[in-house]
């Protein structure tokens, strides 16, 4: 994605003496050539400094990829659109939690241990938090540069450290010198701090209270030469929280507004964890690429975990799920069967609403690419024949001795299809609409 | 380098609807409640006007529902009974704004009640408490339009909002809005084009603009909550672009929906990684229900008390970001 010039913007950087030395006979036709990619600016023999630098530039991405931590790094930025139905979210944002140096070493020993075993699996994917905000909430040095040493050695996760102290944030990226650690500033960088970032080539964190505070604070790290820049643009208001971020997204991405084409931080500070989950929840929908949590709560960390899956999902590509034979409940062999596609939302509602209908029961999962039902039999990929063959080679026949299968409402033109395909097997057509699973087990024999 | 706000101005703004009915209006309601109105998305406070903020519903239940969660229990076993007095503890103690009255057990699978039956339970609602009332139905085609016909009726002059209608199934009801005075919900499965298109088909039979609210159905958390937030983006930014069409405020179900799925009933025994079930419960619906609230819904039905108190302290927190700067 780049900074989408028009052929007249360009027009107006080219020398307008149509001396076709390019190899178009006019400057305009170049404009448009090089608009829409087919021509490049290096093929005008005359093109001056000036439109060489708006070309470069243009052809940079608008939102910078931002690449933490080293063992595993997580990668931010990068993104092309405001809202995910326009494309998708490319790099999905970062969730980290704060460790708090006055919470004691032994505390906190056990508190890494603990989040650095979590993790939960949704849809066939391993879901976890990425990174640690190493925080020095007192005056001692010492217990800060252990506890960053502790992180070192006992995790793989991203590191952002934060300290007020100056000496303690060039001690603890000298700590993690290969870690590519991110740089956390809370108030305006130092000299120190921008050399020590770009010595090291660390991200940096910058603060600021209002627009005109952060496009100076980011040209000062730009002009030490430190390019990989996070950007916190701070209030404690959750409403100015998503004004701010869509004016940052949309300044960068409609606008070319170079300062603010950075990925976006936030911290987040609350009294109670219901209030930090929703304030959490506008960060993830509205644009924060890094969220730091102040506490460790499972539950609370699933929920977010998944709308972190589900938000940053392409929406051309629906998740699948395996395609097996599930269980439902605690099936015997004489259990009801079930048949559907593998496309995630039809497995998550049907089986739901087996599991509510209160039975146990057999779910067989074909593999249909991720599509649903109806899309999935027009391009038959859910017909007697591949649902036929999926049964049989997994063997599901050998496993239970039910010889009744129930397939979705939609599909009823498969039913004599499918039981041509399965010898021995009865076909009953079910429900059109999941929702009507519970009194559908009620009113048909389903074994 | 100077800095400029980007503002975008819209051609389009959102309808007003209004819920309920005062004395004066016909109805027996204490105020009327109304939603929509907005000329820019949501929370854009910097580029465009939001007359009315979102709201929050509770729903009571004609009869208790078979899977009731356990943790809702908590705070309602007392009452789940007790419709009237549910809807009093969902304004009184809870600070619900609208009443939803849900009637399943009308349902012949569900229990089969009356639709005088049901007009009585809505009747004892709308007697208990003072706040505008949803009601909320069922597919089954047959029976709800009995009921929704004899509940129209029975509270003729309250504007309340009959939720819902579906294209295979509008016309008895929206009549009966038409002639008794009430709001009707629209809904479609996460689809674009069929919303747009039953809108049509109301407005069409003439039912008025200002009476219709959309449902664009809502995926809780996990269970398809991505295509009601990205199809409720591309209504809001449909309306907002001039779509007359798609430029009715929203409506979003996230405590039926939350409350329905695995994560809100599963033990931590049984899934460690998912954490406390008490936490869990209230965590799902919350952020259910704060992101639909960031893609457009203007009118929320919750369930639990901890998501109405933290939504609500959000919707006000929220709206008093009026800068931008």
């Amino acid at each position: 994605m780049t900074m989408a010039l028009s052929g007249l913007d360009i027009f107006k950087l080219l020398p307008k003496t149509n001396c076709g030395d390019c190899g178009v006979p006019t400057c305009m036709a170049f404009a448009m050539k090089l608009a829409q990619k087919k021509a490049e600016l290096s093929e005008c023999p005359h093109a001056s400094d000036e439109a060489k630098a708006t070309l470069g530039a243009a052809s940079e991405p608008p939102i910078r990829l931002v690449k933490i931590g080293q063992k595993n790094p997580l990668e931010v930025g990068n993104e092309t659109v405001l809202f995910r139905h326009e494309k998708t979210f490319f790099h999905q944002a970062g969730i980290g939690i704060q460790l708090r140096i006055s919470e004691g070493e032994e505390r906190l020993r056990g508190k890494i241990e603990e989040i650095e075993g979590y993790k939960v699996e949704r849809v066939g994917e391993e879901l976890e938090p990425d990174l640690f905000l190493v925080t020095q909430d007192s005056q001692d040095k010492t217990t800060f540069l252990k506890i960053l040493e502790l992180v070192k050695q006992s995790s793989r996760k991203a590191v952002i450290l934060d300290s007020p102290d100056e000496e303690a944030r060039q001690a603890g990226v000298e700590l993690l010198k290969d870690e590519r650690t991110a740089i956390y500033l809370r108030q305006e960088a130092t000299q120190t701090d921008l050399e020590l970032a770009k010595t090291h080539d660390c991200p940096v964190v910058l603060t600021a209270a209002s627009y005109d505070e952060l496009v100076s604070r980011v040209e000062k790290a730009k002009q030490a030469g430190v390019q990989n820049l996070i950007l916190n643009l701070e209030t404690n208001n959750t409403g100015l929280r998503l004004q701010h971020n869509t004016i940052l997204r949309r300044s960068a991405l409609k606008k070319y507004f170079k300062p603010f084409g950075y990925p976006l931080f936030k911290q987040i500070f609350s009294e109670n964890a219901y209030d930090a989950l929703a304030n959490t929840t506008v960060s993830l929908c509205k644009y924060d690429s890094i969220i730091v949590l102040p506490e460790y709560d499972k539950a609370l960390l699933y929920a977010l975990l998944t709308l972190r899956q589900n938000i940053y999902t392409d929406p051309q590509k629906p998740i699948q799920v395996d395609a097996k034979v599930y269980p439902i409940g605690d099936p015997t062999p004489e259990s009801p069967i079930f048949v559907t596609t593998n496309f995630s939302l039809t497995y998550f509602i049907v089986s739901g609403e087996i599991e509510n209908s209160g039975i146990s029961a057999h779910l067989v999962i074909c593999d249909t690419e991720g599509q649903s039902v109806l899309t999935a039999w027009a391009a038959g990929k859910f017909v007697g024949e591949t649902i036929a063959k999926f049964i049989k080679e997994a063997g599901f026949e050998q496993q239970v001795k039910t010889r009744k299968i129930v397939i979705p409402g939609y599909v009823a033109q498969i039913s004599g299809d499918l039981e041509e395909n399965l010898p021995g097997w009865e076909v009953i057509v079910g429900c059109q609409e999941a929702s009507d699973i519970p009194s559908f087990v009620k009113s048909v024999q389903l074994t | 380098m100077n800095f400029e706000i980007p503002k975008e101005t819209n051609t389009g703004k959102l309808l007003e609807v209004t819920l309920g009915a005062t004395s004066d209006q016909g109805g027996t309601r204490i105020h009327t409640i109304k939603i929509g109105g907005r000329t820019a998305l949501p929370f854009h406070f910097f580029e465009g006007q939001h007359p009315h903020p979102p709201r929050v519903a509770m729903e009571v239940f004609d009869k208790k529902p078979e899977k009731y969660p356990a943790l809702l229990l908590d705070y309602f076993g007392d009452v789940i009974d007790k419709p009237g007095d549910m809807a009093k503890k969902c304004v009184e103690e809870y600070g619900a704004e609208l009443i939803s009255v849900r009637l399943d057990a009308t349902h012949p699978e569900k229990g089969n009640k009356s639709a005088d039956e049901a007009a009585e339970t809505v009747r004892l609602v709308l007697d208990s408490v003072g706040v505008p009332i949803i009601v909320t139905g069922h597919s089954h085609y047959e029976k709800i339009n009995d009921v929704m016909k004899k509940v129209c009726e029975v509270t003729a002059g309250e504007n309340c909002l009959i939720n819902y209608v579906e294209k295979d199934n509008y016309k008895t009801i929206a009549a009966a809005c038409l002639a008794y005075g009430h709001t009707i919900v629209a809904q479609t499965p996460i689809d674009v084009n069929l919303a747009k298109q039953l809108n049509i088909l109301l407005t069409e039979m003439n039912f008025p603009k200002e009476k219709i609210v959309m449902d664009p159905l809502t995926g809780a958390l996990g269970y398809g909550l991505e295509y009601t937030y990205s199809i409720m983006e591309r209504i809001s930014i449909d309306a907002l672009a001039g779509d007359a069409m798609m430029a009715f405020p929203m409506l979003a179900n996230p405590g039926y929906e939350s409350f329905r799925v695995k994560e809100t009933r599963a033990p931590e025994e049984d899934y460690p990684d998912w954490g406390d079930l008490m936490l869990r419960g209230a965590y799902w619906e919350l952020v259910t229900a704060m992101s639909l609230l960031v893609a457009g819904a203007d009118l929320l039905i919750l369930y639990h008390p901890q998501t109405v108190a933290t939504v609500k302290s959000k919707i006000e927190e929220m709206s008093k970001a009026k800068g931008g700067e």
